[in-house]
């Protein structure tokens, strides 16, 4: 079971959150082709290694964050507000 | 000393021989002692054959003295419920209880099914892949669903209860043996907080039976000695019988405490999940057997575990013992037995060199020694009699015995350090895995971590099994698993470690391979040419022993599973007949009365012809205020939300990023910034999390705020031709004539009591309606209250069958059963809302999709069902050839209307909007009936009667 650094409640176990996906993904203009629109409806990355995804605070503050973490090892390299850019990190 | 226990001795061993207790097994009685473990007991009574293999019944005892028990599977009882498979080499012996062998008919010592041994050539290693095809598999399914399987599931109550417990600490030791005791006082000095499991019912672990000095003092005073100072200090728990069975993410370790399980009387297992800052794993090492002919013959056991039976249980395994080692930690059981006082006529030995030391000793013994030779066959029918071995010169010699004591080498006790992520290397100079490196924090100690103490050479040369027939050497005891068998795997190409122990199930029963998977993987690298350390082991999983499903559970079961939800008038309906039902998390009133069917039927002409009052307060109410709060919902909802006025009321419909209908309900515009939308009562907190993800994650510059406030406001629907008059008589009450509150029309004050209030005029029904909202807290008083103002109009409750009923009459669909993960607002017939709506919304570019809008798709419709629609269910499909059907949709719902005068149905199908007036077919399982397609409202489908 996972603990996860809210930014806002400090540290907590995994229970306390929901699970959100890839982070960092933007939403497309209406005027996107079908492929485009598909794309990002249905594809996301499977990143073996760090990826950046978003949690809740479902059992806390409610509150949506992002997430650095290690999908190999679960190591949880850093954890930032939503609306934060992709972190620099070292592999 | 009872004198029936032909076995046990007179002096000596951990029991407490002015405890007896009383036990049967296979219905015949039998005594131990307090402290005896079913097995021991079972042994110190002479019982050899206790139970039969899985695949090939052959008769088997018990092999070894712990968690790695292969054969003494046995179905228990001491009064706390059936346990099926329990381990007798663990189980501690209980007063009465009772014990069963399974797997056998009619009994362990006499059983039919031996007949699969005696034709094992038919039965290698996956010859359901290749046999039993012709005609069908499923002519022969039924023979091997009856044979198949090791035990039954009980049938009577478990009367044992369980909790959960979570832990925090700095230091987790798992193991009270030597290793794990240093570590704990050590780490208690230091001021740390500790817990130390151990899984057995003393501390001590191999101490127990492999005794030596320690500090100048005999382990048995050592252990008494520092686990007292343990238990002394403060910033330490304790916990025996807790096996750590589970290892996870960050550190967090699940713990099987049985430490008050073995009793008939409130009997409790505690699930403990600990967080700990370090782990340090003390868990030792099993001993492994070899390999030969009829090695699973009843006699046939780990040397350690004879020599724990004797120092421990004060039992003797047998009168006269063979040793067969390729270690010195056998020849020192082999010595300790011989100390007991029984025979030990020969130790053979693979190594062609061994310690001098060790040799002298057997001589002192008077022990004959082998070196340079390997056992080739056990012989015996019930029980082993002889063993054939080959010498050093190849020579065929045989020597009389009826118990033999097998030591192949040790194997640490990994599984948590791998469960954890820890990598294993092989040691050539130890033949076994030991731990490598780890991510998480935890180290490894003791036997555990390799560090064994005189075990001499051991390489895995010694390990091969005997030069003759492979199919009667059992590699794998709990899945009759034959060397032959592995041979076969690495023949047919399946030669990861992976596939080999898929294609012959070794090391996949309930000991998961702690006596087996050792040799299985030697086998397969010889066999490949490869050390064992480049094939690897398989991955090792939670739990390391069986752990009972309802210390998983805990309390959360029964009541407890789900909470349940009650209205705040809850006692009040109750009181006035209501049967309840669950509803999408809530306790709802069904109908109201004693009768089902006549009471709905009661409750929907209620409705229709006077006045009926439901409890509809679980309805979603969510509040969203601020100066964006308008643009926000224009793009959450289809419809255009910023231009509802004031006061005013409009259906909304919501959809998902893929045009899905998600929920639907009527949103208020309270004032210029502040709205409030309903949502499906069972959508009422998935809909407050959707928006809060919005806002968060996608449009957080939008200035609002999201507040749920379902559950602070009680919600009374009333409904039929008397609503007004009704309501119209509570003092405060505002004019409720159509011109100043029309359908789907707003208002809110306050009653003469000074409670506050909302009203508005919406209509599931059909019929002319109000729903009021009060502070929940009022609901009681409030029900109270309008039931005597309708009294005179002739007002009854109704329930939520009605209500669902009402709506069908009027073709209004419901969320989530008429409409399921592939409906979009097209196919509901919101074209034109679609259309009207020209900014973006949550969905609107998927709705541009040529295949969302393609005329085929299934479209919601009404259906007149032909005959009394007897048995016609929602779900049924809808056809068009009943001969060889095709479903072209579903049927969603349905109900034998008295006011429609027949039975009438709403569903989808495919091109529903283009087919009025088609005759179709209804597909139940076979059951067919006959309807026709039409316009979904059945009732006032100009709803005049709404508007009133």
């Amino acid at each position: 079971m996972l603990r996860i650094d809210c930014p806002y409640c400090g540290i907590r176990d995994e229970v306390e959150f929901r699970y959100g996906g890839e982070s960092h993904l933007s939403r497309p203009q209406p005027e996107v082709d079908d492929v485009q629109w598909s794309d990002y409806l249905f594809n996301r990355k499977n990143t073996k290694g760090v990826f950046f995804e978003r949690w809740c605070h479902s059992y806390g503050c409610g509150q949506w964050f992002n997430v650095a973490r290690n999908t190999v090892t679960h190591e949880i390299l850093k954890t930032y507000v939503m609306g934060e850019p992709k972190p620099e990190i070292k592999q | 000393m009872n004198s029936q226990q032909k076995f046990r001795q007179s002096q000596g061993g951990l029991i407490d021989r002015s405890r007896p207790l009383n036990f049967t097994f296979n219905n015949q009685s039998y005594q131990g002692y307090y402290g005896d473990t079913l097995a021991s007991a079972l042994l110190a009574n002479g019982v050899r054959v206790i139970s039969r293999s899985f695949k090939f019944h052959r008769p088997r005892g018990v092999f070894s003295s712990g968690v790695e028990e292969p054969n003494a599977l046995l179905k228990v009882d001491f009064g706390s419920g059936t346990i099926p498979l329990a381990s007798a080499t663990t189980l501690p012996l209980v007063d009465n209880l009772s014990a069963q062998s399974e797997n056998c008919f009619p009994s362990v010592n006499f059983d039919l099914g031996r007949f699969l041994d005696y034709t094992r050539p038919l039965w290698p290693a996956g010859f359901y892949n290749k046999t039993f095809k012709w005609p069908s598999w499923h002519t022969y399914e039924w023979a091997f669903r009856k044979t198949a399987g090791l035990t039954r599931l009980p049938d009577d109550q478990d009367q044992t209860q369980y909790r959960q417990m979570n832990r925090h600490c700095d230091l987790l030791i798992v193991g009270m043996g030597q290793a794990g005791l240093n570590a704990a006082i050590q780490a208690a000095d230091q001021g740390r907080d500790v817990l130390i499991v151990e899984k057995d019912v003393l501390p001590g672990g191999s101490l127990l039976f492999d005794e030596m000095e320690i500090d100048g003092q005999a382990s048995r005073d050592w252990i008494t000695g520092i686990f007292q100072e343990l238990t002394d200090r403060e910033n330490v728990q304790l916990l025996l019988s807790s096996t750590a069975v589970g290892y996870y993410d960050h550190n967090v370790i699940t713990v099987h405490d049985c430490s008050a399980k073995y009793r008939s009387k409130n009997a409790l297992e505690t699930f403990w999940k600990v967080r700990a800052d370090q782990v340090i794993l003390a868990t030792g090492a099993i001993e492994q057997p070899l390999i030969f002919a009829n090695n699973d013959l009843p006699g046939i056991m780990l040397a350690g575990a004879m020599r724990e039976y004797h120092q421990r249980y004060a039992v003797k395994c047998g009168t006269t013992v063979v040793g067969v080692a390729n270690n010195d930690f056998g020849w020192r059981s082999m010595f300790s037995l011989k100390e007991a006082g029984i025979k030990v006529p020969l130790i053979i030995d693979s190594r062609t060199d061994v310690d001098e030391g060790l040799s002298a000793k057997a001589d002192e013994h008077g022990i004959e020694v082998q070196l340079g030779s390997v056992p080739l066959k056990a012989k015996g029918s019930r029980c082993v009699k002889l063993l054939e071995y080959l010498t050093s010169k190849q020579d065929k010699k045989d020597v009389k015995c009826d118990a033999i004591a097998v030591s192949g080498g040790l194997n640490p006790t990994v599984h948590l350090y791998s469960q954890a992520g820890g990598k294993l290397r092989f040691d050539n100079a130890l033949a076994c895995f030991v731990p490598d490196h780890c991510r998480q924090n935890v180290s490894v100690v003791g036997a555990a971590n390799g560090e064994f103490t005189g075990l001499g050479d051991c390489n895995v040369s010694t390990r091969q099994p005997a030069p003759m027939s492979k199919n009667s050497q059992w590699v794998d005891l709990l899945h009759d698993v034959t060397v032959s068998d592995i041979e076969l795997a690495v023949q047919e190409n399946y030669v990861s470690v992976e596939h080999m122990k898929r294609y012959t199930t070794t090391g996949m029963a309930v000991d998961q391979g702690k006596t087996s998977n050792l040799n299985a993987l030697s086998l397969l690298a010889s066999s490949l040419s490869k050390s064992p350390g480049e094939v690897g082991t398989t991955t090792y999983r939670p739990n390391f022993i069986p752990v009972t499903m309802g210390a998983i559970s805990g309390n959360r079961k029964g009541e407890l599973y789900i909470p349940t939800r009650h209205l705040s008038a809850h006692n009040w309906h109750h009181d006035r007949g209501a049967v309840f039902d669950d509803y999408g998390g809530w306790r709802r009133p069904a109908y109201y009365g004693k009768e089902r069917d006549s009471s709905i039927l009661k409750e929907v002409d209620l409705v229709r012809h006077a006045v009926g009052l439901f409890d509809a307060s679980p309805l979603g109410k969510i509040e969203v205020k601020g100066p964006d709060a308008g643009k926000f919902l224009n793009r959450i909802y289809v419809n255009n939300i910023q231009s509802l006025k004031v006061g005013a009321i409009r259906y909304g419909l919501m959809l998902n990023e893929n045009g899905i209908v998600i929920d639907d309900g009527v949103c208020v515009r309270l004032e210029e910034d502040h709205y409030l939308l309903h949502t499906t009562s069972s959508n009422a907190e998935r809909i407050v999390s959707w928006l809060e993800e919005w806002h968060q994650c996608e449009w957080p510059h939008l200035n609002l705020v999201i507040c749920p406030v379902t559950t602070q406001w009680a919600v009374l629907n009333v409904a039929g031709p008397g609503s007004r008059e009704t309501l119209q008589g509570l003092e405060g009450m505002v004019d409720l004539s159509s011109m100043n509150l029309p359908h789907m029309g707003f208002q809110s004050a306050s009653f003469k009591s000074g409670l506050p209030y909302r009203i508005q005029r919406v209509s599931f029904t059909g019929e002319l309606s109000y729903e009021l909202a009060i502070p929940a807290k009022a609901a009681t008083e409030y029900f109270s209250l309008i039931m005597d103002l309708g009294e005179p109009l002739g007002i009854g409750l109704f329930g939520i069958e009605a209500l669902l009923n009402l709506r069908i009459e009027k073709g209004f669909f419901h969320v989530g059963v008429d409409t399921d993960g592939t409906t979009n607002p097209y196919d509901l017939g919101f074209e034109t809302i679609v259309q009207n709506q020209q900014d973006d919304f949550i969905g609107a570019r998927s709705l541009k999709r040529s295949a969302d809008c393609d005329q085929d798709r299934r479209q919601f419709v009404g259906l007149k069902i032909d005959g009394n629609g007897s048995g016609v269910k929602a779900g049924a499909h809808l056809v068009t050839n009943n001969k060889n059907p095709i479903s072209e949709g579903f049927l969603t719902s349905a109900w034998q209307s008295p006011i429609v005068g027949c039975t009438i149905g709403l569903g989808t199908i495919n091109g529903g909007l283009q087919r009025m007036g088609e005759k179709i077919f209804i597909y139940d399982d076979k059951k067919i009936s006959t309807a026709t397609i039409v316009d979904r409202c059945f009732y006032d489908p100009k709803g005049g009667r709404m508007h009133e």
